[in-house]
Protein backbone atom coordinates (compact mmCIF):
# COMPACT_ATOMS: atom_id res chain seq x y z
CA UNK A 1 0.00 0.00 0.00
CA UNK A 2 1.20 3.48 -0.83
CA UNK A 3 0.12 6.95 0.10
CA UNK A 4 0.49 9.29 -2.86
CA UNK A 5 0.73 12.95 -1.93
CA UNK A 6 0.69 15.47 -4.76
CA UNK A 7 1.02 19.25 -4.71
CA UNK A 8 -0.51 20.81 -7.84
CA UNK A 9 -1.58 24.15 -9.26
CA UNK A 10 -5.12 24.94 -8.05
CA UNK A 11 -6.48 25.48 -11.55
CA UNK A 12 -5.36 22.01 -12.64
CA UNK A 13 -7.59 20.28 -10.08
CA UNK A 14 -10.55 19.70 -12.41
CA UNK A 15 -8.26 18.13 -15.05
CA UNK A 16 -6.51 15.96 -12.45
CA UNK A 17 -9.82 14.79 -11.01
CA UNK A 18 -10.98 13.79 -14.47
CA UNK A 19 -7.75 11.95 -15.28
CA UNK A 20 -7.90 10.07 -11.98
CA UNK A 21 -11.52 9.16 -12.59
CA UNK A 22 -10.61 7.84 -16.05
CA UNK A 23 -7.93 5.68 -14.40
CA UNK A 24 -10.51 4.29 -11.96
CA UNK A 25 -9.07 6.10 -8.98
CA UNK A 26 -12.18 7.36 -7.24
CA UNK A 27 -11.01 8.10 -3.72
CA UNK A 28 -9.08 11.26 -3.03
CA UNK A 29 -8.72 13.87 -0.33
CA UNK A 30 -8.13 17.45 -1.45
CA UNK A 31 -6.92 20.33 0.68
CA UNK A 32 -5.78 23.83 0.01
CA UNK A 33 -2.26 24.61 1.14
CA UNK A 34 0.39 27.31 0.94
CA UNK A 35 3.92 26.60 -0.11
CA UNK A 36 6.98 27.62 -2.04
CA UNK A 37 9.20 25.81 -4.49
CA UNK A 38 11.01 27.00 -7.56
CA UNK A 39 8.17 29.21 -8.72
CA UNK A 40 8.80 32.84 -7.85
CA UNK A 41 6.35 34.75 -5.70
CA UNK A 42 4.69 38.06 -6.41
CA UNK A 43 4.51 41.56 -5.05
CA UNK A 44 1.52 42.89 -3.13
CA UNK A 45 1.01 46.44 -2.00
CA UNK A 46 -1.39 47.62 0.64
CA UNK A 47 -1.89 51.38 0.95
CA UNK A 48 1.44 51.94 -0.70
CA UNK A 49 3.41 49.52 1.44
CA UNK A 50 5.03 46.70 -0.51
CA UNK A 51 5.05 43.12 0.55
CA UNK A 52 6.66 40.12 -1.11
CA UNK A 53 4.42 37.07 -1.18
CA UNK A 54 6.49 33.90 -1.33
CA UNK A 55 3.99 31.30 -0.15
CA UNK A 56 1.75 30.48 -3.08
CA UNK A 57 -1.68 28.87 -3.06
CA UNK A 58 -1.53 25.21 -4.03
CA UNK A 59 -3.82 22.22 -3.86
CA UNK A 60 -2.72 19.03 -2.12
CA UNK A 61 -4.06 15.59 -2.99
CA UNK A 62 -3.80 12.59 -0.67
CA UNK A 63 -4.53 9.27 -2.34
CA UNK A 64 -4.10 5.87 -0.72
CA UNK A 65 -3.69 3.08 -3.28
CA UNK A 66 -2.82 -0.59 -3.61
CA UNK A 67 0.46 -1.46 -5.38
CA UNK A 68 -1.06 -2.05 -8.82
CA UNK A 69 -2.65 1.42 -8.81
CA UNK A 70 0.52 3.36 -7.98
CA UNK A 71 1.72 3.91 -11.55
CA UNK A 72 -1.72 4.64 -13.05
CA UNK A 73 -2.34 7.22 -10.30
CA UNK A 74 1.00 8.91 -10.89
CA UNK A 75 0.38 8.96 -14.64
CA UNK A 76 -3.07 10.45 -14.18
CA UNK A 77 -1.82 13.22 -11.90
CA UNK A 78 0.91 14.09 -14.38
CA UNK A 79 -1.55 14.03 -17.26
CA UNK A 80 -3.90 16.43 -15.50
CA UNK A 81 -1.41 18.72 -13.79
CA UNK A 82 1.41 19.17 -16.28
CA UNK A 83 1.60 22.51 -18.08
CA UNK A 84 5.40 22.40 -18.63
CA UNK A 85 5.86 25.46 -16.44
CA UNK A 86 7.80 25.91 -13.24
CA UNK A 87 5.28 25.48 -10.43
CA UNK A 88 3.42 22.46 -11.83
CA UNK A 89 4.10 20.71 -8.53
CA UNK A 90 5.43 17.43 -7.19
CA UNK A 91 4.28 13.92 -6.38
CA UNK A 92 5.49 12.09 -3.27
CA UNK A 93 5.01 8.35 -2.87
CA UNK A 94 5.24 6.94 0.63
CA UNK A 95 4.82 3.51 2.11
CA UNK A 96 1.55 3.15 3.96
CA UNK A 97 1.68 0.95 7.05
CA UNK A 98 -1.98 0.40 7.64
CA UNK A 99 -5.41 1.41 6.41
CA UNK A 100 -8.65 0.84 8.30
CA UNK A 101 -12.16 1.46 7.05
CA UNK A 102 -14.00 2.95 10.01
CA UNK A 103 -17.46 1.65 9.10
CA UNK A 104 -16.54 -2.04 8.87
CA UNK A 105 -13.21 -2.31 10.66
CA UNK A 106 -11.66 -3.86 7.49
CA UNK A 107 -7.91 -3.48 7.24
CA UNK A 108 -5.25 -3.36 4.54
CA UNK A 109 -5.84 -3.76 0.82
CA UNK A 110 -9.54 -4.42 1.21
CA UNK A 111 -10.02 -1.20 3.15
CA UNK A 112 -8.37 0.86 0.42
CA UNK A 113 -10.22 -0.59 -2.58
CA UNK B 1 -50.29 61.47 12.83
CA UNK B 2 -53.01 63.63 11.36
CA UNK B 3 -52.60 66.07 14.25
CA UNK B 4 -48.88 66.33 13.66
CA UNK B 5 -49.53 67.08 10.02
CA UNK B 6 -51.97 69.83 10.95
CA UNK B 7 -49.46 71.39 13.36
CA UNK B 8 -46.80 71.11 10.66
CA UNK B 9 -49.04 72.76 8.08
CA UNK B 10 -49.96 75.56 10.47
CA UNK B 11 -46.29 76.18 11.16
CA UNK B 12 -45.57 76.21 7.45
CA UNK B 13 -48.40 78.66 6.82
CA UNK B 14 -47.26 80.80 9.73
CA UNK B 15 -43.87 81.00 8.11
CA UNK B 16 -45.43 82.22 4.90
CA UNK B 17 -45.51 86.03 4.78
CA UNK B 18 -48.50 88.06 3.74
CA UNK B 19 -47.71 87.97 0.03
CA UNK B 20 -48.58 84.32 0.14
CA UNK B 21 -48.99 83.46 -3.53
CA UNK B 22 -45.35 83.69 -4.59
CA UNK B 23 -44.08 82.12 -1.39
CA UNK B 24 -46.28 79.04 -1.73
CA UNK B 25 -44.82 78.62 -5.18
CA UNK B 26 -41.33 78.89 -3.71
CA UNK B 27 -42.17 76.38 -0.99
CA UNK B 28 -43.51 73.96 -3.57
CA UNK B 29 -40.36 74.37 -5.61
CA UNK B 30 -38.21 73.80 -2.52
CA UNK B 31 -40.11 70.60 -1.74
CA UNK B 32 -39.80 69.40 -5.33
CA UNK B 33 -36.07 70.08 -5.22
CA UNK B 34 -35.74 68.25 -1.92
CA UNK B 35 -37.60 65.25 -3.31
CA UNK B 36 -35.41 65.10 -6.40
CA UNK B 37 -32.25 65.38 -4.30
CA UNK B 38 -33.38 62.66 -1.89
CA UNK B 39 -34.15 60.49 -4.93
CA UNK B 40 -30.71 61.31 -6.34
CA UNK B 41 -29.10 60.15 -3.09
CA UNK B 42 -31.11 56.91 -3.22
CA UNK B 43 -30.01 56.33 -6.82
CA UNK B 44 -26.42 57.05 -5.74
CA UNK B 45 -26.79 54.34 -3.10
CA UNK B 46 -27.62 51.87 -5.88
CA UNK B 47 -23.89 51.94 -6.67
CA UNK B 48 -23.39 50.14 -3.38
CA UNK B 49 -26.09 47.68 -4.39
CA UNK B 50 -24.46 46.94 -7.75
CA UNK B 51 -21.09 46.63 -6.05
CA UNK B 52 -22.36 44.05 -3.55
CA UNK B 53 -24.35 42.07 -6.15
CA UNK B 54 -21.43 41.88 -8.55
CA UNK B 55 -18.81 41.15 -5.91
CA UNK B 56 -20.92 38.39 -4.40
CA UNK B 57 -21.73 36.72 -7.72
CA UNK B 58 -18.09 36.33 -8.77
CA UNK B 59 -15.15 34.50 -7.21
CA UNK B 60 -13.30 35.79 -4.17
CA UNK B 61 -10.11 36.32 -6.13
CA UNK B 62 -11.73 39.07 -8.24
CA UNK B 63 -13.84 40.87 -5.64
CA UNK B 64 -11.56 43.86 -5.03
CA UNK B 65 -11.27 44.35 -8.79
CA UNK B 66 -15.02 44.60 -9.35
CA UNK B 67 -15.44 46.95 -6.40
CA UNK B 68 -12.66 49.14 -7.79
CA UNK B 69 -14.57 49.23 -11.09
CA UNK B 70 -17.76 50.22 -9.30
CA UNK B 71 -15.94 52.95 -7.42
CA UNK B 72 -14.42 54.31 -10.60
CA UNK B 73 -17.71 54.07 -12.51
CA UNK B 74 -19.41 56.59 -10.32
CA UNK B 75 -16.37 58.81 -10.02
CA UNK B 76 -15.68 58.86 -13.74
CA UNK B 77 -19.38 59.19 -14.58
CA UNK B 78 -19.62 62.23 -12.29
CA UNK B 79 -16.70 63.97 -13.96
CA UNK B 80 -17.61 62.84 -17.49
CA UNK B 81 -21.24 63.86 -17.08
CA UNK B 82 -20.05 67.23 -15.78
CA UNK B 83 -17.58 67.85 -18.61
CA UNK B 84 -19.70 66.90 -21.61
CA UNK B 85 -22.39 64.35 -20.68
CA UNK B 86 -24.95 66.87 -19.51
CA UNK B 87 -24.34 69.08 -22.54
CA UNK B 88 -24.83 66.17 -24.96
CA UNK B 89 -27.96 65.05 -23.12
CA UNK B 90 -29.78 68.29 -22.26
CA UNK B 91 -28.03 70.98 -24.32
CA UNK B 92 -30.81 71.93 -26.70
CA UNK B 93 -33.33 70.11 -28.84
CA UNK B 94 -31.22 68.77 -31.71
CA UNK B 95 -32.49 65.46 -33.06
CA UNK B 96 -29.36 63.46 -32.17
CA UNK B 97 -27.49 65.27 -29.39
CA UNK B 98 -27.28 68.50 -27.44
CA UNK B 99 -24.56 71.05 -28.06
CA UNK B 100 -24.41 73.50 -25.18
CA UNK B 101 -23.65 73.49 -21.49
CA UNK B 102 -20.11 72.11 -21.51
CA UNK B 103 -18.88 72.06 -17.88
CA UNK B 104 -22.46 73.15 -17.08
CA UNK B 105 -21.61 76.63 -18.36
CA UNK B 106 -24.79 78.11 -19.78
CA UNK B 107 -26.62 74.84 -19.17
CA UNK B 108 -30.36 74.84 -18.58
CA UNK B 109 -32.33 72.82 -16.08
CA UNK B 110 -35.72 71.16 -16.51
CA UNK B 111 -39.05 71.22 -14.68
CA UNK B 112 -38.11 74.43 -12.91
CA UNK B 113 -35.61 72.61 -10.71
CA UNK B 114 -32.29 74.18 -9.78
CA UNK B 115 -29.73 73.12 -12.37
CA UNK B 116 -27.38 71.53 -9.86
CA UNK B 117 -30.12 69.42 -8.29
CA UNK B 118 -31.30 68.21 -11.71
CA UNK B 119 -27.69 67.52 -12.71
CA UNK B 120 -27.08 65.48 -9.56
CA UNK B 121 -30.14 63.33 -10.23
CA UNK B 122 -29.17 62.77 -13.87
CA UNK B 123 -25.52 62.11 -13.00
CA UNK B 124 -26.58 59.39 -10.56
CA UNK B 125 -28.51 57.74 -13.40
CA UNK B 126 -25.51 58.01 -15.68
CA UNK B 127 -23.33 56.22 -13.11
CA UNK B 128 -25.92 53.45 -12.92
CA UNK B 129 -25.81 52.79 -16.66
CA UNK B 130 -22.01 52.60 -16.57
CA UNK B 131 -21.84 50.24 -13.61
CA UNK B 132 -24.29 47.68 -15.05
CA UNK B 133 -21.63 46.74 -17.55
CA UNK B 134 -18.96 45.89 -14.95
CA UNK B 135 -20.77 42.68 -14.01
CA UNK B 136 -21.04 41.35 -17.55
CA UNK B 137 -17.33 41.81 -18.16
CA UNK B 138 -16.24 40.65 -14.71
CA UNK B 139 -13.27 38.44 -13.82
CA UNK B 140 -11.20 38.94 -16.98
CA UNK B 141 -11.15 42.55 -18.20
CA UNK B 142 -8.08 44.73 -17.87
CA UNK B 143 -8.58 47.52 -15.40
CA UNK B 144 -6.98 50.17 -17.64
CA UNK B 145 -9.29 49.18 -20.50
CA UNK B 146 -12.23 49.41 -18.13
CA UNK B 147 -11.38 52.99 -17.15
CA UNK B 148 -11.39 54.04 -20.80
CA UNK B 149 -14.68 52.27 -21.46
CA UNK B 150 -16.23 53.83 -18.36
CA UNK B 151 -15.40 57.37 -19.44
CA UNK B 152 -16.73 56.89 -22.97
CA UNK B 153 -20.05 55.36 -21.94
CA UNK B 154 -20.79 57.97 -19.28
CA UNK B 155 -19.52 61.00 -21.16
CA UNK B 156 -20.82 60.13 -24.65
CA UNK B 157 -22.87 56.97 -25.25
CA UNK B 158 -25.35 57.20 -22.38
CA UNK B 159 -25.92 60.97 -22.80
CA UNK B 160 -26.69 60.54 -26.51
CA UNK B 161 -29.28 57.85 -25.83
CA UNK B 162 -30.61 60.02 -23.01
CA UNK B 163 -30.90 62.98 -25.36
CA UNK B 164 -32.93 60.99 -27.87
CA UNK B 165 -35.46 60.02 -25.22
CA UNK B 166 -35.39 62.63 -22.45
CA UNK B 167 -33.45 65.57 -23.81
CA UNK B 168 -35.73 66.59 -26.67
CA UNK B 169 -34.24 64.34 -29.36
CA UNK B 170 -35.98 62.44 -32.13
CA UNK B 171 -37.54 59.68 -30.03
CA UNK B 172 -38.81 62.27 -27.54
CA UNK B 173 -40.55 64.01 -30.41
CA UNK B 174 -42.13 60.73 -31.53
CA UNK B 175 -43.71 60.42 -28.04
CA UNK B 176 -41.57 57.45 -27.14
CA UNK B 177 -42.28 56.87 -23.44
CA UNK B 178 -39.60 55.70 -21.02
CA UNK B 179 -40.50 57.11 -17.65
CA UNK B 180 -37.41 56.26 -15.63
CA UNK B 181 -35.06 54.53 -18.02
CA UNK B 182 -35.78 50.91 -19.01
CA UNK B 183 -34.25 51.88 -22.34
CA UNK B 184 -32.08 54.88 -21.45
CA UNK B 185 -30.31 53.22 -18.54
CA UNK B 186 -30.93 49.48 -18.62
CA UNK B 187 -31.04 48.60 -22.32
CA UNK B 188 -27.98 50.80 -22.80
CA UNK B 189 -26.09 49.17 -19.92
CA UNK B 190 -27.32 45.66 -20.70
CA UNK B 191 -26.36 45.74 -24.38
CA UNK B 192 -23.03 47.43 -23.71
CA UNK B 193 -22.42 44.51 -21.33
CA UNK B 194 -23.49 42.03 -24.03
CA UNK B 195 -21.13 43.37 -26.68
CA UNK B 196 -18.36 43.67 -24.09
CA UNK B 197 -18.70 40.11 -22.87
CA UNK B 198 -18.85 38.76 -26.43
CA UNK B 199 -15.66 40.60 -27.39
CA UNK B 200 -13.90 39.55 -24.19
CA UNK B 201 -14.86 35.88 -24.73
CA UNK B 202 -15.80 33.53 -21.86
CA UNK B 203 -13.80 33.13 -18.67
CA UNK B 204 -11.32 30.24 -18.55
CA UNK B 205 -13.25 27.14 -17.53
CA UNK B 206 -16.75 28.48 -18.18
CA UNK B 207 -17.38 26.24 -21.18
CA UNK B 208 -16.13 22.73 -21.84
CA UNK B 209 -14.65 21.63 -25.16
CA UNK B 210 -18.05 20.25 -26.16
CA UNK B 211 -19.65 23.63 -25.41
CA UNK B 212 -21.54 22.66 -22.26
CA UNK B 213 -21.46 25.35 -19.57
CA UNK B 214 -19.69 24.86 -16.26
CA UNK B 215 -20.77 26.11 -12.90
CA UNK B 216 -18.66 28.99 -11.62
CA UNK B 217 -20.39 29.82 -8.38
CA UNK B 218 -20.49 33.22 -6.74
CA UNK B 219 -18.46 33.39 -3.57
CA UNK B 220 -20.75 35.30 -1.23
CA UNK B 221 -24.54 35.00 -1.44
CA UNK B 222 -25.21 37.17 1.65
CA UNK B 223 -23.46 40.04 -0.15
CA UNK B 224 -25.60 39.47 -3.25
CA UNK B 225 -28.74 39.50 -1.12
CA UNK B 226 -27.71 42.71 0.63
CA UNK B 227 -26.97 44.24 -2.76
CA UNK B 228 -30.39 43.35 -4.14
CA UNK B 229 -32.16 44.85 -1.13
CA UNK B 230 -30.07 48.02 -1.53
CA UNK B 231 -31.00 48.15 -5.22
CA UNK B 232 -34.68 47.62 -4.44
CA UNK B 233 -34.48 50.53 -1.96
CA UNK B 234 -32.57 52.62 -4.48
CA UNK B 235 -35.27 51.98 -7.06
CA UNK B 236 -37.68 53.93 -4.81
CA UNK B 237 -35.52 56.89 -5.79
CA UNK B 238 -34.92 55.80 -9.38
CA UNK B 239 -38.59 55.49 -10.42
CA UNK B 240 -40.58 57.75 -8.05
CA UNK B 241 -37.84 60.41 -8.28
CA UNK B 242 -38.30 60.53 -12.04
CA UNK B 243 -41.52 62.44 -11.41
CA UNK B 244 -39.04 65.31 -10.86
CA UNK B 245 -41.34 66.81 -8.27
CA UNK B 246 -43.95 66.10 -5.62
CA UNK B 247 -46.64 68.20 -7.22
CA UNK B 248 -48.69 65.10 -8.06
CA UNK B 249 -48.58 62.86 -4.98
CA UNK B 250 -51.06 60.50 -6.64
CA UNK B 251 -48.58 59.84 -9.47
CA UNK B 252 -45.59 59.45 -7.12
CA UNK B 253 -47.56 56.94 -5.05
CA UNK B 254 -48.62 55.00 -8.14
CA UNK B 255 -45.00 54.78 -9.23
CA UNK B 256 -44.00 53.56 -5.77
CA UNK B 257 -46.59 50.77 -5.58
CA UNK B 258 -45.97 49.67 -9.18
CA UNK B 259 -42.21 49.52 -8.57
CA UNK B 260 -42.68 47.44 -5.46
CA UNK B 261 -45.25 45.05 -6.93
CA UNK B 262 -43.24 44.38 -10.08
CA UNK B 263 -40.13 43.56 -8.04
CA UNK B 264 -42.09 41.23 -5.78
CA UNK B 265 -43.76 39.48 -8.72
CA UNK B 266 -40.42 39.14 -10.52
CA UNK B 267 -38.80 37.53 -7.48
CA UNK B 268 -41.67 35.08 -6.86
CA UNK B 269 -41.93 34.03 -10.49
CA UNK B 270 -38.18 33.66 -10.96
CA UNK B 271 -38.15 31.45 -7.87
CA UNK B 272 -41.04 29.35 -9.20
CA UNK B 273 -39.55 28.96 -12.67
CA UNK B 274 -36.14 28.05 -11.27
CA UNK B 275 -37.76 25.60 -8.84
CA UNK B 276 -39.70 23.92 -11.65
CA UNK B 277 -36.73 23.81 -14.04
CA UNK B 278 -33.85 23.00 -11.73
CA UNK B 279 -35.56 21.27 -8.81
CA UNK B 280 -34.64 23.82 -6.15
CA UNK B 281 -35.58 27.44 -5.45
CA UNK B 282 -32.32 29.09 -6.47
CA UNK B 283 -31.37 32.17 -4.43
CA UNK B 284 -29.21 33.77 -7.12
CA UNK B 285 -31.94 33.51 -9.77
CA UNK B 286 -34.62 34.70 -7.34
CA UNK B 287 -32.55 37.78 -6.52
CA UNK B 288 -31.99 38.36 -10.23
CA UNK B 289 -35.76 37.97 -10.70
CA UNK B 290 -36.47 40.85 -8.31
CA UNK B 291 -34.05 43.03 -10.27
CA UNK B 292 -35.65 41.91 -13.54
CA UNK B 293 -39.06 43.02 -12.27
CA UNK B 294 -37.59 46.36 -11.24
CA UNK B 295 -35.93 46.92 -14.61
CA UNK B 296 -39.11 45.97 -16.46
CA UNK B 297 -41.35 48.35 -14.50
CA UNK B 298 -38.93 51.26 -14.88
CA UNK B 299 -40.33 52.50 -18.21
CA UNK B 300 -44.04 51.97 -17.56
CA UNK B 301 -44.15 52.64 -13.80
CA UNK B 302 -46.13 55.88 -14.03
CA UNK B 303 -48.70 54.98 -16.66
CA UNK B 304 -49.95 51.51 -15.69
CA UNK B 305 -52.22 50.21 -12.97
CA UNK B 306 -50.89 48.02 -10.14
CA UNK B 307 -52.44 44.91 -11.74
CA UNK B 308 -50.52 45.63 -14.94
CA UNK B 309 -47.38 46.16 -12.84
CA UNK B 310 -47.72 42.65 -11.42
CA UNK B 311 -48.13 41.23 -14.93
CA UNK B 312 -45.04 43.14 -16.11
CA UNK B 313 -43.04 41.83 -13.15
CA UNK B 314 -44.17 38.24 -13.81
CA UNK B 315 -42.94 38.33 -17.41
CA UNK B 316 -39.75 39.99 -16.19
CA UNK B 317 -39.06 37.14 -13.76
CA UNK B 318 -39.63 34.51 -16.47
CA UNK B 319 -37.44 36.35 -18.98
CA UNK B 320 -34.65 36.61 -16.46
CA UNK B 321 -34.40 32.88 -15.72
CA UNK B 322 -34.66 31.85 -19.38
CA UNK B 323 -32.35 34.66 -20.45
CA UNK B 324 -29.59 33.37 -18.20
CA UNK B 325 -29.78 29.90 -19.73
CA UNK B 326 -30.16 31.20 -23.31
CA UNK B 327 -26.87 33.04 -22.93
CA UNK B 328 -25.23 29.85 -21.67
CA UNK B 329 -26.57 28.01 -24.72
CA UNK B 330 -25.16 30.72 -26.97
CA UNK B 331 -21.81 30.32 -25.18
CA UNK B 332 -21.87 33.91 -23.99
CA UNK B 333 -20.41 34.23 -20.52
CA UNK B 334 -22.20 36.86 -18.45
CA UNK B 335 -21.03 36.21 -14.87
CA UNK B 336 -23.76 38.17 -13.07
CA UNK B 337 -26.70 38.02 -15.48
CA UNK B 338 -26.41 41.68 -16.54
CA UNK B 339 -27.70 40.94 -20.03
CA UNK B 340 -30.70 38.91 -18.87
CA UNK B 341 -31.64 41.35 -16.11
CA UNK B 342 -30.93 44.72 -17.73
CA UNK B 343 -30.77 44.03 -21.48
CA UNK B 344 -33.75 41.73 -21.99
CA UNK B 345 -35.92 43.32 -19.34
CA UNK B 346 -35.01 46.78 -20.57
CA UNK B 347 -36.59 45.77 -23.88
CA UNK B 348 -39.54 44.13 -22.16
CA UNK B 349 -40.25 47.15 -19.96
CA UNK B 350 -40.09 49.45 -22.95
CA UNK B 351 -42.52 47.31 -24.95
CA UNK B 352 -44.79 46.97 -21.91
CA UNK B 353 -45.56 50.70 -22.22
CA UNK B 354 -47.11 49.93 -25.61
CA UNK B 355 -49.10 47.02 -24.17
CA UNK B 356 -50.26 48.13 -20.73
CA UNK B 357 -50.00 51.94 -20.93
CA UNK B 358 -53.12 54.01 -20.29
CA UNK B 359 -53.63 57.52 -21.62
CA UNK B 360 -55.72 58.31 -18.55
CA UNK B 361 -52.63 57.78 -16.41
CA UNK B 362 -50.39 59.93 -18.59
CA UNK B 363 -49.27 57.62 -21.41
CA UNK B 364 -48.99 59.33 -24.80
CA UNK B 365 -51.46 56.75 -26.15
CA UNK B 366 -53.42 53.80 -24.81
CA UNK B 367 -51.55 50.53 -25.11
CA UNK B 368 -52.61 47.49 -27.11
CA UNK B 369 -54.41 45.88 -24.14
CA UNK B 370 -56.36 49.05 -23.46
CA UNK B 371 -57.80 49.59 -26.90
CA UNK B 372 -55.07 51.85 -28.24
CA UNK B 373 -54.00 49.55 -31.04
CA UNK B 374 -50.43 49.01 -32.15
CA UNK B 375 -49.31 52.64 -32.49
CA UNK B 376 -47.57 53.13 -29.14
CA UNK B 377 -46.18 49.59 -29.25
CA UNK B 378 -44.66 50.38 -32.64
CA UNK B 379 -43.06 53.57 -31.34
CA UNK B 380 -41.68 51.71 -28.33
CA UNK B 381 -40.27 48.92 -30.53
CA UNK B 382 -38.69 51.44 -32.88
CA UNK B 383 -37.06 53.24 -29.97
CA UNK B 384 -35.79 50.04 -28.39
CA UNK B 385 -34.35 48.70 -31.65
CA UNK B 386 -32.71 52.04 -32.51
CA UNK B 387 -31.06 52.31 -29.09
CA UNK B 388 -29.83 48.71 -29.28
CA UNK B 389 -28.41 49.29 -32.77
CA UNK B 390 -26.69 52.49 -31.65
CA UNK B 391 -25.29 51.03 -28.41
CA UNK B 392 -24.09 47.78 -29.97
CA UNK B 393 -22.40 49.47 -32.94
CA UNK B 394 -20.85 52.35 -30.99
CA UNK B 395 -19.70 50.14 -28.11
CA UNK B 396 -18.25 47.63 -30.57
CA UNK B 397 -16.17 50.44 -32.01
CA UNK B 398 -15.19 51.67 -28.55
CA UNK B 399 -14.12 48.22 -27.35
CA UNK B 400 -12.22 47.51 -30.58
CA UNK B 401 -10.39 50.84 -30.23
CA UNK B 402 -9.55 50.11 -26.58
CA UNK B 403 -8.37 46.63 -27.58
CA UNK B 404 -5.99 48.18 -30.10
CA UNK B 405 -4.76 50.74 -27.57
CA UNK B 406 -4.26 48.75 -24.35
CA UNK B 407 -5.86 45.33 -24.90
CA UNK B 408 -9.12 44.16 -23.35
CA UNK B 409 -8.23 41.03 -21.48
CA UNK B 410 -5.71 40.15 -18.79
CA UNK B 411 -3.19 37.34 -19.33
CA UNK B 412 -4.18 33.74 -18.66
CA UNK B 413 -1.83 33.59 -15.68
CA UNK B 414 -3.37 36.68 -14.15
CA UNK B 415 -6.90 35.45 -14.75
CA UNK B 416 -6.10 32.19 -12.96
CA UNK B 417 -4.39 33.93 -10.07
CA UNK B 418 -7.17 36.49 -9.81
CA UNK B 419 -7.43 40.11 -10.86
CA UNK B 420 -7.18 41.32 -7.28
CA UNK B 421 -3.51 40.37 -7.14
CA UNK B 422 -2.77 40.92 -10.82
CA UNK B 423 -4.38 44.33 -11.24
CA UNK B 424 -4.34 45.79 -7.74
CA UNK B 425 -1.65 43.87 -5.87
CA UNK B 426 -3.94 42.98 -2.99
CA UNK B 427 -6.42 40.37 -1.91
CA UNK B 428 -9.99 40.95 -0.84
CA UNK B 429 -9.79 38.44 1.96
CA UNK B 430 -6.23 38.69 3.18
CA UNK B 431 -5.74 36.31 6.09
CA UNK B 432 -8.58 34.02 5.01
CA UNK B 433 -7.79 30.80 3.28
CA UNK B 434 -9.85 30.72 0.11
CA UNK B 435 -10.28 27.38 -1.60
CA UNK B 436 -9.02 28.00 -5.11
CA UNK B 437 -9.65 25.31 -7.69
CA UNK B 438 -9.66 27.32 -10.88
Amino acid sequence: MKLIVAIIQPHRLPAVKKALYDSQVYKITVSTVLGCGEETGYQETFRGVEHEVTLLKKVRLDIAVNEDFVEPTIDAIIEGARTNNVGDGKIFVRTLDECIRIRTGERGNRAIG
Amino acid sequence: MKRIMIVFTVCLLAAVPASAQGSIGETANALDTMWVLIAAFLVFFMQAGFGMVEAGLIRAKNAANILMKNMMDFSIASIGFFICGYALMFGGSGALFGTKGWFLMGAESAEGLPLYAFWMFQAAFCGTAATIVAGGMAERMKFSAYLLYSFVISACIYPIVGHWIWGGGWLYNLNFHDFAGSTVVHTTGGFAALIGTILLKPRIGKFNVDGSPNFIAGHNMPLVSLGVFILWLGWFGFNPGSTLGFGDPEQVSRVVINTNLAAAAGAIVAMAVAWARYGKPDLALTLNGALAGLVAITAPCAIVTPISAVAIGIIGGILCVFGVSWLDQLKIDDPVGAVAVHGLNGIWGTLAVGLFGQAALGSPNDGLFFGGGFYQLGVQALGSISVIAFVVSSMWLVFKTIEAMVGLRVTEKEELQGLDIGEHGMESYSGFQIFLTE
